[in-house]
């Protein structure tokens, strides 16, 4: 059978068309649930955490929960301060709070140490402009979550996060680890990470590193969909902030201040 | 025609040239022997029977690993009926050494594992007595 | 079809070009190596400034890509039957341009292996995908037109006929890719600079300026170079569209100023001033920030006045000065600006790093070397045909 270069042409043209129409219908349909309820629907637990940083004030050298994560999860330390990764860490009250800081405060308070780390928005942003859906959050417990596979590290999502949470792989961690947690696999160069609120531990019914390596009890974990947990029972007794709630994410880490 | 000698020629280098992969292990001499893999001695069932696993592990890996990540679900009911974790550290190489196993029939076979080895860990690779040798 | 034949056919001047572009090229492809092999942290980046050199280029010559459209339109729509030589050397900008920005996209990725992610896995609420599709499509439609066009002028016959709806198709989508390339930063509820509905609109404005600049400025380099002459009506026509732009695009500056100073809110003022006076001992984009002012109120004087746009001799000037100074802007402050302060207030700087600018510059030179080529081709196939590109039946010679 004889075709001529543009029949051939006009074939393969038609075929691929083809098959994209099916690919675009279903990302379609995708987006229709996406972009039309952009506050995401929790059918199960929604994973939260209270912070009390009058707590965690009284240990102002402590660093447990930095600690726990980093080895919990092989966070690598580079020598470059531009490239570090970090998934929970302190910053200075007024940089966390910049609302709750006045001109005149109480003495140390605007430098003081606030544990700041991802805050599982109920309206990610993060979510929202991640090209290949490898952030997304969880129906079933809330958490954002991470997919490391399909990271094409394009960094989106850490223009999108309004708190600084993402870190990205500017080299090889593996370069820079401590002691490797053989229970937990490295990250690779080129891909964004950020802290995941422990879904490996929660799966085995233990708590988030950070909750259970804190011995001034500062930091409580619980699902803010059960009224009964003792989460929701502290929110309810207690004032509470969250960061920046006005840009509408609806993150799930309070502070008690 | 007095090209043949040159179109001879470069057809003959063709042919050596596309016929090397033969020659070449036959002058290596790599036998038919294959690789000589070091099975688990506990263990004697995989989660999938050992033929299935050969041809089709990489597809399980990849099930497993949506599985987990994306579908939230961490429990494996293998072919016997025994429920496994769906880890690659924590399952597969709980029973099979990734460097007499893995490694062995990857390198015969000459096929490059994906990335799978940048990020996840080889329990191997941390045992303290391994890590005081490697770093005499 | 692809008349490639008439591109390896040149002068010592020809060839001496395609040679420094080739070398820029394999430098820049040296040092991605390297980056491939490293890690993006062999760039200037950080965790607080996460995009630079690559987004903010790419950023830039999407406007510069979109910029075809105010030749074409004109043309098409309005019968402006002085563009007629000029739309061919617009499409083969734009495809050129539209390249340029794929690879700047690709090159800043931290597993480009795993790029094709975005089509498998397809996100339609992430403004990436519109981009990806939008410039996809771009690329598709000027690609398109450009072979059909040069194939018509070849045969020594008109065009066909569907052609002139996918030209028409290619005027809103202009528009559309560096809307979409605007939705990139604008919907972002952390970025307050980037957080603002003119954005898009000024994206626009400054791409109908350094587009149609840069396109007079090539117009007038190949009638030195190629005897190829647009006409001096075309380039008049053209250079009053960069005045409007141009105008426009500072209005827009002068609006966001406004609004950041006049309201004297902190976090609206403090990216402008880190841009323009240095903040908290970061001056790092100072100096693009205060040259490409100047250089646009400086460009912006010589198109205003008639007499100095009509001078080719300061035409070029302004057109230069309108392309730098919006490349500053766009493509360096606009993306880097964001960033400075971080959302914890850091003020973290950023400097390209050496393989940064020459990955950078081997993009840039690949861009160059597809309009070199095209405009080779073009250009040879005109002068063969002894036609022009006005797509008009009247005009259609018979091939010698």
């Amino acid at each position: 059978m004889k075709i001529s270069r543009k029949q051939f042409l006009k074939l393969t043209g038609a075929s691929l068309l083809a098959v994209s129409a099916g690919k675009v219908w279903s990302a379609l349909a995708y987006a229709g649930q996406a972009v039309t309820h952009p506050v995401q629907v929790i059918r199960g637990k929604q994973w939260a955490m209270l912070i009390d940083t009058r707590k965690c004030a009284e240990h102002p050298e402590c660093t447990r929960c930095i600690e726990a994560c980093d080895k919990a999860h092989n966070i690598p330390s580079f020598k470059n301060p531009a490239h570090e990764v970090k998934w929970i860490w302190t910053e200075p009250f007024e940089n966390v709070f910049p609302s709750e800081s006045t001109r005149f405060m109480p003495a140390g308070l605007k430098e003081e140490p606030v544990m700041v780390l991802c805050n599982h928005c109920d309206n990610p942003p993060c979510v929202r402009v991640c090209p290949t859906g490898a952030t997304w959050k969880r129906e079933e417990d809330g958490i954002v979550m991470m997919d490391w596979h399909r990271c094409i590290g394009c960094r989106y999502c850490m223009a999108g996060c309004p708190y600084g949470s993402r870190s990205f792989n500017w080299e090889d961690p593996r370069g820079s680890l401590g002691e490797l947690n053989p229970g937990f696999p490295t990250r690779t160069k080129g891909v964004v990470e950020k802290c995941t609120f422990c879904p490996e531990r929660l799966a085995k019914g233990q708590l988030p590193a950070c909750v259970e390596a804190c011995s001034a009890g500062a930091v409580l974990f619980g699902d803010l969909n059960d009224a009964a947990s003792e989460i929701r029972t502290q929110l309810e007794s207690r004032r509470t902030i969250r960061r920046r709630p006005e840009l509408g994410t609806g993150p799930n880490v309070y502070y008690v201040i | 025609m007095r090209d043949r000698v040159w179109i001879l020629l470069g057809l003959g280098a063709f042919l050596l040239l596309v016929t090397s992969p033969l020659w070449w292990n036959v002058r290596a001499r790599a036998g038919l022997k294959g690789p000589d893999l070091v099975l688990p001695a506990d263990q004697k069932d995989c989660v999938m029977p050992a033929r299935e696993m050969n041809s089709s592990h990489m597809q399980l890996l990849l099930q497993w690993r949506d599985e987990v990540v994306r579908r939230e679900i961490h429990s494996f009911k293998a072919y016997d009926g025994k429920i496994h974790d769906m880890r690659l550290s924590g399952t597969c190489l709980s029973c099979h050494e990734k460097a007499k196993f893995c490694d062995r029939c990857h390198d015969y076979v000459g096929v490059k594992t994906p990335y799978c080895w940048d990020c996840h860990i080889d329990p191997a690779q941390t045992r303290p007595a391994l890590a005081r040798r490697s770093s005499q | 079809m692809f008349m490639l034949e008439k591109a390896v056919v040149g002068g010592q001047r020809y060839w001496s070009w395609i040679g420094t572009l080739i070398g820029v090229i394999a430098v820049g492809f040296f040092f991605y190596l390297r980056q491939f092999n490293y890690g993006l942290g062999i760039t200037g980046l950080s965790r607080n400034v996460t995009w630079g050199l690559y987004i903010g280029q790419f950023t830039f010559l999407v406007g510069v890509a979109a910029s075809a459209v105010m030749v074409v339109l004109p043309y098409y729509l309005h019968n402006h039957k002085e563009f007629g030589r000029m739309t061919i050397l617009g499409e083969c900008l734009a495809v050129s341009a539209v390249t340029t920005c794929i690879l700047f996209i690709l090159v800043d990725l931290g597993q480009p292996m795993r790029a094709l992610n975005i089509i498998i896995y397809a996100r339609p609420n992430s403004m990436m995908f519109w981009d990806m599709v939008s410039l996809g499509g771009y690329w598709v439609l000027n690609a398109v037109i450009t072979l059909v066009s040069l194939h018509a002028v070849q045969e020594g016959v008109a065009p066909p006929a569907w052609i002139k709806p996918v030209i028409l198709l290619s005027i809103p989508w202009a528009i559309s890719i560096h809307t979409v390339t605007a939705f990139l930063y604008s919907g972002l509820p952390g970025r307050p600079f980037w957080l603002t509905a003119i954005l898009a609109p000024r994206f626009l404005a400054s791409a109908f300026a350094s587009g149609p600049a840069l396109l007079i400025l090539l117009c007038m380099l190949i009638r030195r170079l190629g005897g190829y002459d647009v006409g001096r009506k075309a380039i008049n026509d053209v250079a009053i569209i960069v005045t409007y732009a141009m105008t426009v695009n500072v209005f827009f500056l002068l609006m966001e100023l406004f609004t950041s100073f006049y309201s004297q809110i902190p976090t609206l003022m403090e990216h402008f001033e880190n841009m323009y006076v240095g903040v908290g001992g970061n001056y790092s984009l100072v100096p693009w920030g205060q040259s490409s002012v100047v250089m646009m109120a400086g460009a912006l004087v010589l198109l205003l006045i008639p007499q100095t746009r009509r001078n080719e001799r300061t035409l070029v000037v302004a057109c230069i000065l309108t392309f730098i100074s919006l490349w500053a802007d766009k493509g360096i402050c606009l993306v880097v600006g964001g960033f400075i302060p971080s959302p914890l207030g850091a003020m973290t700087g950023y400097v390209p790093t050496l393989p940064e600018l020459c990955i950078g510059a081997g993009v840039w030179a690949i861009g160059a070397l597809m309009v070199t080529v095209f405009y080779k081709v073009a250009l040879s196939t005109a002068v063969a045909a002894h036609a022009d590109f006005t797509h008009d039946p009247a005009t259609v010679k018979e091939a010698a």
